[in-house]
């Protein structure tokens, strides 16, 4: 079971800046472990967010991003208190869900 | 999920089924994948070339209206941060690419209403290479900007 993501939400105006780390290990299937043998692949390939109860971004990752990824969003018209529900689901179907609260 | 069904993503990689059901002009691409489907063709792409005709975005236009940010030298490749901000009116979606990694296309987002046009994440460089980011807009045009960013210790392998 993967970590919980950290989130991190707050409000400018009437604009939400939400950041989010996402613990995974990204395996890009091309390291080696300490025997010698490949590591596979195991990374995130989708997520989805969502404010106020509607999705307003979707985004799907392969292995170039890094290693616990981390992103940055904006969304418009979102209220402090609002309900921040990021879920992510990797190439082995694992899957997390978090949730966090705009702060004012 | 009819916000998103401009995205990016979609309608690249429809199985012959649905490409015969395209053909008879039944179904418009931009409507046929669910929304959660992995665009398998364009991220596993060994070349930048053949993953921006994945995305449908070969003939993406240069355009300084997309804020590309990144390092211009990134010491360590593993974690490379890069911003994206597209102030291209009607911009539903924006690709990002590192061009010389083994796989070019990092990460694709595709942003519905309230969303802003803007993303901020950390990407691997193999080596020195050029990161590409790619906009479409709802009429379905694509626009690209791109940076070179020097890396000094690459963030592949190891």
């Amino acid at each position: 079971m993967a970590d919980p993501m950290k989130i991190r939400a707050s409000l400018k105006g009437d604009v939400a800046d939400i950041r989010v780390m996402m613990s995974h290990p990204m395996e890009n299937g091309q390291r080696k472990d300490s025997a010698g043998n490949t590591i596979p692949h195991d990374f995130i390939q989708q997520f989805w967010v969502e404010v106020g109860g509607k999705m307003v971004i979707q985004g799907q990752t392969g292995t170039s991003v890094s290693r616990n990824p981390v992103f940055g969003f904006k969304v418009k018209g979102a209220k402090a208190g609002d309900k921040v529900v990021i879920r992510w689901r990797d190439n082995k179907g694992e899957t997390r869900t978090d949730e966090a609260t705009i702060a004012a | 999920m009819d916000m998103f069904r401009r995205s990016l993503l979609k309608g690249v990689s429809a199985s012959g089924a649905l490409a015969a059901a395209l053909a008879a002009g039944i179904l418009r691409p931009t409507e046929v994948l669910a929304a959660d489907e992995w665009n398998r063709t364009a991220f596993d792409s060994k070349d930048a070339g053949a993953a921006l005709k994945a995305i449908g975005a070969s003939s993406a236009v240069d355009s300084k209206d997309i804020v590309l940010t990144a390092p211009e030298i990134a010491e360590n490749g593993a974690v490379v941060p890069v911003t994206v901000l597209s102030n291209i009116p009607g911009t539903v979606s924006i690709a990002l690419l590192s061009l010389k990694n083994p796989l070019p296309l990092a990460a694709a987002f595709d942003f519905g209403e309230g969303a802003v046009p803007e993303i901020q994440v950390r990407v691997r460089l193999a080596e020195t290479t050029a990161v590409r980011a790619v906009v479409k807009t709802a009429d379905g045009k694509f626009f690209a900007t791109q940076k070179e960013v020097k890396v000094t210790v690459g963030g592949c392998g190891g």
